[in-house]
């Protein structure tokens, strides 16, 4: 392969923007920022495009198989003659589908928020910090070395807490970003003790070795990570399942998932990008980095990741249809969308025919990107015309707003797996992939498919028929409409990709070992799945298409169910009795008696006794100049006495 | 002609000296205490000429150290009145009962 180092300037790029911006930002270039950020990143992405090309389609492929080729490797940190932390680029058919996903989408947000953001205080620092993450995304899809991707790891979710906590007056967003960071954080320990016993079992921090060393048959490492044990599970178990655990808290798993729904108090756009399309998915991204170990060396931990991606599908589909803050219903909609993703990797094997579920779930993560960093623009677009989030200020707005509800609908449609969108395709390879390794997993992913299509639809209907255009009493003003060109345009292209995405062959692309996976659509398999998702559309349709009282008939038939989904299940309140009352009562409390009287205790003692020692003598610092002189008298004379008499 | 015994100088001496320590404890203006100082500091200087003479007649170590006391002495009076002065311009005074601003 050439050495196409221009490859580099795709993360450095939006780096320079942000440093730029950064710094500058808001002294000269306040009104220019959107721009040079903009079309710093359309650069980005057109050489991605192009890289991912060339890549694809010229020189990827060795005798039909896609290879892994590291094209940069630079040592920056040395440990031991075998151990370093390398900053290096790896090309292979995931990491090109994410620069591409990941710019593209990038820019369409950057576009967006031309016109979303316009007139916001800080500006330029919203584009500098969505420069950054955008820098850090590609920076984590390219690294050539699991502690690199590290780095990116925490750098993603530096950038997410930023852009959260975006509206920094509003104590919402505030405590929303901290939640972020403080659960992403407590996910990413167990990344960091899973990076630590991996390479520690392997020798190496390198990829390409790690996983070489971990999954070759013979080799010696995979015998003593498989033999050395803790508490009876494998240490190579150990390592990959606390891997797995960083990769759940990032892409908001079940039961680390509870930071994704207040995550919706930053920016529309910011949601788009970080929170439904890139960031999240990093979780499944790194799964599939280290898939092969996961599905050659250890089949446990590749089943939790299975089960953890099938139980958070469908709970989180339950709970979005009974959420009312649209944001909240994509945010939840996202998080059973990564389950699907997972659990497809779960129920994958590596190579040839079994490697179905793994290119389902790429795939899958390929057309989520466009058609839910659509919704997400769309809702943003339906929130900057109603300024409110909530379901139940909107209704009827398809008149007012025609592209909007035209790329909402195509969203839906692709979300839902109405054929011949996006969503359909890769939908039907996870399911035809779990239909072959696990029948339970399969029927949940059904039942997840129709409930999906059911609260997207209910969140449609709702926007934008029920209720006839009654927002006009409230925003009569004719000037309000549906946002500039900069917002529309993002919404069409990304709704192109959501109808399109679906016909990329991606079992030519994007498999586990890099060779040609044939796939063939099997109409009767499909038919299900279809029908289930129809079903799911008319029965929104009959709920929310006109305003009735059937959907408070059935919430309130069903009302303990509904309530329990309403709340998200206790989960929030679990997590606050668990910190509140168990940890500070018991870890918390303690500790601060030991600290208040224990620690601080010794220190006063030790400050009250040189005061009172000192109030005892400080008589002899009189300021009189001849007590001084006779202490000085009586210390020469002293002197004097004991050389004379007493020194011998 | 009859010389005087060195232990009559010293008697003369160790009176200076003792005159000028009660000087500076007894007294609170300030110059008396610098007077004071002098006294102590040349009784020391008649006994450094003395031994010097008495002792050791041929070496002139007891007169330098003499010389160099005096002129110490002149550039601590220097010293001395300099901060009398200033003293004074700040606490219209120079008694040293009155300056006794830094203690506890």
């Amino acid at each position: 392969m050439t050495a196409n180092l221009y490859l580099v300037l795709i993360p450095l790029l939006p780096l320079a923007t942000f440093v730029l911006l950064g710094l500058f930002g808001r002294k000269y270039f306040k009104n220019s920022s959107g721009i040079i950020g903009t079309t710093s990143l359309f650069v980005s992405a057109l050489l991605s495009l192009v890289s991912a090309y060339q890549y694809f389609f010229v020189d990827g492929k060795v005798n039909g198989v896609y290879q892994q080729v590291v094209i940069l490797k630079h040592t920056w940190l040395q440990f031991s003659p075998n151990v370093s932390i390398d900053m290096g680029m790896i090309l292979d058919p995931i990491s090109m589908m994410m620069i591409v996903v990941v710019t593209f989408v990038s820019l369409m947000v950057h576009i967006y928020s031309l016109g979303y953001m316009k007139g916001e205080e800080r500006f330029a620092t919203y584009y500098s910090f969505l420069s950054l993450f955008t820098f850090s995304m590609l920076g984590l899809v390219l690294s050539s070395n699991i502690f690199q991707i590290y780095i990116f790891w925490e750098l993603v979710g530096v950038s997410s807490f930023l852009l959260i906590g975006y509206y920094y007056d509003k104590p919402s967003a505030v405590a929303a970003s901290k939640k972020a960071f403080i659960v992403t954080r407590f996910a990413d320990l167990g990344f960091l003790v899973g990076i630590l016993i991996l390479s520690f079992e392997a020798g190496t921090l390198d990829f390409q070795t790690l996983i070489h060393r971990l999954t070759a048959p013979d080799s010696e490492f995979l015998h003593t990570a498989a033999a050395a044990s803790f508490m009876g599970v494998s240490a190579l178990t150990w390592g990959l399942v606390l891997v797995f655990i960083g990769g759940a808290g990032k892409s908001a798993m079940f039961p680390l998932h509870i930071w994704l729904p207040d995550a919706m108090e930053g920016p529309t756009p910011v949601s788009a990008l970080i929170h439904a399309a890139t960031m999240v998915v990093a979780g499944v991204f790194l799964v599939a980095r280290l898939f092969p170990v996961y599905a050659l060396s250890c089949p446990v931990a590749l089943h939790l990741v299975m089960y953890v991606g099938i139980l958070s599908a469908l709970f989180a589909a339950v709970i979005a249809c009974t959420q009312t803050d649209i944001k909240r219903v994509l945010a939840y909609s996202t998080m059973s969308q990564i389950g699907y993703m997972m659990f497809a990797l779960g129920v994958s094997g590596y190579g040839g025919e079994d490697g179905l579920g793994y290119m389902a779930s790429m795939f899958h993560l390929f057309t989520h990107a466009f058609f839910k960093a659509l919704l997400f623009l769309g809702a943003g677009a339906v929130i900057h015309m109603i300024h409110s989030n909530e379901m139940k200020d909107m209704g009827g707005l398809r008149k007012k707003m025609p592209v909007t509800h035209l790329t909402f609908l195509l969203a839906c449609l692709a979300i839902a797996g109405i054929p011949p969108f996006a969503g359909f395709f890769s939908k039907e390879e996870i399911l035809t992939a779990a239909f072959h390794a696990n029948k339970m997993v399969y029927g949940i992913a059904l039942i997840t498919a129709a409930i999906t299509a059911f609260y997207m639809f209910r969140l449609y209907f709702t926007i934008f028929w029920n209720k006839e255009a009654t927002a006009d009493a409230h925003h009569a003003d004719s000037s309000h409409h549906e946002g500039t060109y900069s917002m529309k345009i993002p919404l069409v292209l990304l709704a192109a990709g959501a109808v399109l995405a679906g016909f990329v062959p991606f079992g030519k692309l994007v498999t586990s070992d890099g060779a040609f996976l044939p796939t063939e659509m099997n109409p009767v398999f499909s038919i299900a799945p279809v029908l289930l998702a129809v079903t799911g559309i008319l029965l929104a349709m009959s709920m929310y298409r006109k305003k009735n009282d059937s959907p408070e008939k059935i919430s309130g038939a069903v009302k303990s169910v509904y309530q329990a989904s309403y709340r998200k299940f206790y989960i929030d309140e679990i997590y606050l009795f668990i910190t509140k009352k168990i940890i500070f009562n018991l870890v918390g409390r303690p500790a601060a008696w030991v600290d208040k009287n224990i620690v601080d205790g010794l220190m006063n003692f030790i400050a009250t006794a040189t005061a009172f020692v000192s109030e005892l003598i400080k008589g002899i610092q009189s300021g009189k100049v001849q007590n001084y002189a006779l202490y000085f008298f009586g210390g020469a004379i002293g002197f004097i006495v004991l050389f004379i008499y007493l020194w011998k | 002609m009859n010389e005087i015994p060195l232990l009559h100088i010293l008697f003369v001496s160790t009176a200076l000296f003792f005159i000028g320590m009660y000087g500076f404890f007894t007294r609170r203006n300030i110059i008396t205490m610098l007077m004071s100082i002098e006294l102590i500091l040349n009784s020391v200087n008649i006994n450094f000429v003395a031994f010097n003479k008495y002792l050791y007649p041929d070496k002139l170590d007891g007169l330098f150290f003499a010389i160099f006391i005096i002129a110490i002495a002149a550039a601590e009076a220097a010293v001395a009145i300099a901060i009398i002065i200033n003293l004074y311009r700040s606490h219209s005074s120079i008694d040293v009962e009155d300056a006794d601003e830094l203690k506890f």
